[in-house]
């Protein structure tokens, strides 16, 4: 029975295109689909995992709060290594918040239609992990009364920042990336709060009509709505192109071996895509699960996002067995000592978690059956997640803990603030996700009206009697 | 004539995307300027049978996103040689090249802000209260229903004829909406 519905879309026809809705939904059920987790009665399930997603940002609050109490003395740092969890957060959150904008915007410009059902899950997934990922950066400056200096603000002392600086560089790209995505997630939820607005009544009346900004479907507006829903989508690919390959930067302009490399850009943008779309299968498969979206999010759906993760993977062990080409290949004492460190040194367990949990793993993916079995695609999500925080964790920490004098080589190892800041991190992530799917359309319904083959105005008046 | 002064206009509705398709064709051809359809989603080519012009939205884009990439560069042109010169490695005070990745970052902030913003002004929203709201069936247009409305201010409109004409176009419920 549940196969039976869940694979009907995955052949491939020559004379048609395969359907995105399945099981005779029509424009009016789409709209119930979507607006049951609203309207229904709060289940427990969301309150047991909303308190504890909220214990986390207790968690998290609590953590941040001891660090700059006390200063970032209380996390593991120590002289030789500088940048270690807080940083690889930072590089993590970032990654997982690339996929939204890649489904919203790249697979937009390339007409990939299967991107309507899971876009606004991803968008939000993108913002969420985006402010994480700005928590790190913030916290870590130290004196974190002047961060603000991270800003050419004018101040007392007449100085301005370096931006010559890539990790000035970073603070414009990662705000920029911020303000634009939540822009364009507001965008496409306008004509869904005002669904929204006109099936509620009373203060979510109020709420929904507030941010629905009087929307009322004319013609007039969608044409101005699509076609600024279109330029956003193209200002957004370069610029969620140039987010991580500015990430990268901090790492590949300066001259530490296993940091100053030009593969860089491209490896760090896969590596994004690779674990963002990792962390959208997650939610996505827990999401059709609890809120019935099965018509929706297809196994369609979830086979093309486990082939963009087979070849974002693909790339990432590409890049990872480059850069050991190159370490050799330069001959220079240096960096060749850097990479044989790693794969052999005190960190040889991270490398070797990192190589089997992204380059490894998801190879199974080749084969069709793991593809579409929702178990497989879960837990092999979670290994991708896992090995792409090992990942950065390796570039960072190795490349640090041992460099050119080996009077001031140390092994790092987190505290107990590096581990609950972490784990809070996560806690703050899933309170806004569990909010978002509580009160906000996760589903673009409009976007999805589209794709449905009655959205056409030409040719399919027959149908018009069926519903 | 006092009827017609505090009349919006005629709402009709249509159950399908090609029926309202069609009809926005005939409201075009009959000449009717003050008027507009309302779909659940964006059918598409309905601007072509309603005969819209092209968005200007993409024109602010330009001009805000060029003007976010220049001010930007001229920003950092000014803070490094103006206001705050100082050598960082060797290098000269405008090394543009290096000034390149902030320049784009505040061109697509600007031009996203130009797409957003220009966008709800040439659509005149946020605009909360609007006639065509008090309509119950309107309610449905977030949904699954299609509507025209013809406005009362069009030279070509009268409640009688206007209505009529709509039903014989295909609509499946017309009503009068006041202002």
């Amino acid at each position: 029975m549940e196969t039976s519905v869940t694979l009907a879309n995955l052949e491939e026809h020559v004379d048609k295109r395969a359907p995105l809705v399945l099981g005779r939904e029509t424009f009016s059920s789409v709209t119930d689909i979507v607006a049951r987790p609203m309207e229904m009665a709060t289940p427990k399930a969301w309150w047991i995992l909303f308190l504890i997603s909220l214990a986390g940002c207790g968690v998290l609050g609590a953590a941040i709060a001891y660090l700059f109490w006390e200063g970032v003395g209380v996390w593991g740092l120590n002289n030789r290594v500088g940048w270690a969890w807080d940083i690889t957060n930072f590089v993590f959150w970032v990654g997982i918040g690339h996929a939204g904008t890649l489904i919203s915007a790249i697979l937009f410009l390339f007409r990939q239609k299967w991107r309507t059902s899971i876009n606004r899950a991803a968008e939000a997934m993108t913002i969420f992990a985006v402010i994480c990922a700005l928590i790190f950066p913030g916290i870590h400056v130290g004196r974190v009364w002047v961060a603000y200096w991270l800003f050419p603000i004018p101040n007392q002392m007449v100085m301005w920042p370096n931006f010559r600086s890539p990790l000035l560089w970073d603070v414009f790209a990662v705000s920029t990336y911020f303000t634009v995505s939540t822009l364009f997630w507001f965008v496409g939820l306008i004509p869904d709060l005002a669904t929204f607005r006109d099936r509620s009544k009373g203060v979510r009346k109020f709420v929904y009509g507030l941010f629905a900004l009087g929307w009322r479907g004319s013609h007039r507006h969608w044409l101005n709505y699509e076609r600024a829903y279109l330029i956003l989508a193209a200002l957004s690919t370069p610029l969620v192109l140039s987010v991580h390959t500015i990430v990268s930067f901090d790492f590949a302009t300066s001259q530490l071996p296993g940091w100053h490399a030009t593969i860089f850009p491209p490896y760090f943008v896969a590596g994004a895509i690779f674990s963002g779309f990792a962390m959208v299968i997650n939610l996505m498969v827990i999401c059709r699960w609890v809120f019935k979206l099965e018509h929706l999010v297809t196994m369609r759906h979830f086979e093309n996002m486990a082939k963009i993760i087979l070849l974002t993977g693909s790339l990432v062990g590409y890049a990872y067995a480059m850069e050991f080409f190159i370490a050799w290949y330069s001959g220079n004492p240096y960096e060749r000592y850097i990479f044989i460190s790693r794969a052999t040194g005190p960190y040889a367990w991270a490398y070797w978690t990192m190589i089997t949990c992204n380059v490894i793993i998801p190879q199974l993916f080749w084969v069709r059956k793991i593809r579409t079995n929702l178990w497989a695609l879960f837990i092999i999500s979670i290994f991708v997640n896992i090995g792409m925080w090992f990942e950065r964790f390796v570039i960072i920490v190795t490349s640090l803990h041992r460099t050119f004098l080996p009077s001031s080589w140390a092994y790092f190892q987190p505290t107990f603030v590096d581990i609950a800041t972490f784990i809070g991190s996560f806690g703050l992530f899933f309170t806004l996700f569990l909010l978002f799917v509580r009160f906000l359309p996760i589903v673009a319904i409009a976007e999805v009206k589209t794709v449905m083959p009655e959205a056409d105005p030409h040719g399919h008046d027959t149908k018009a009697g069926a519903h | 004539m006092s009827q017609k002064q505090n009349l919006y206009g005629v709402l009709a509705e249509f159950p399908t995307a090609s029926a309202i398709y069609h009809a926005c064709e005939k409201v075009r051809d009959k000449g009717f300027k003050n008027w507009d359809a309302h779909t659940p989603f964006p059918v598409h080519g309905l601007e072509k049978a309603m005969g819209l012009k092209p968005s200007k939205v993409p024109w602010i884009v330009l001009v805000l996103g060029l003007s976010g990439a220049s001010g930007g560069m001229l920003l950092q042109w000014w803070i490094n040689t103006q206001a705050y010169p100082l050598v960082i490695s060797g290098k000269p005070l405008f090394s543009w090249q290096a000034f390149v990745p902030v320049t784009f970052e505040l061109g697509v902030l600007l031009g996203a802000f130009g797409a957003v913003f220009g966008m709800l002004f040439i659509n005149r929203l946020p605009m909360w209260y609007h006639s065509l709201f008090r309509s119950q069936r309107f309610e449905k247009v977030t949904d699954d229903k299609f509507f025209i409305s013809i406005e009362a201010c069009d030279p070509k409109f009268d409640p009688t004829a206007t209505s009529k004409m709509l039903t014989e176009l295909g609509a499946t419920h017309v009503e009068l909406v006041e202002q």
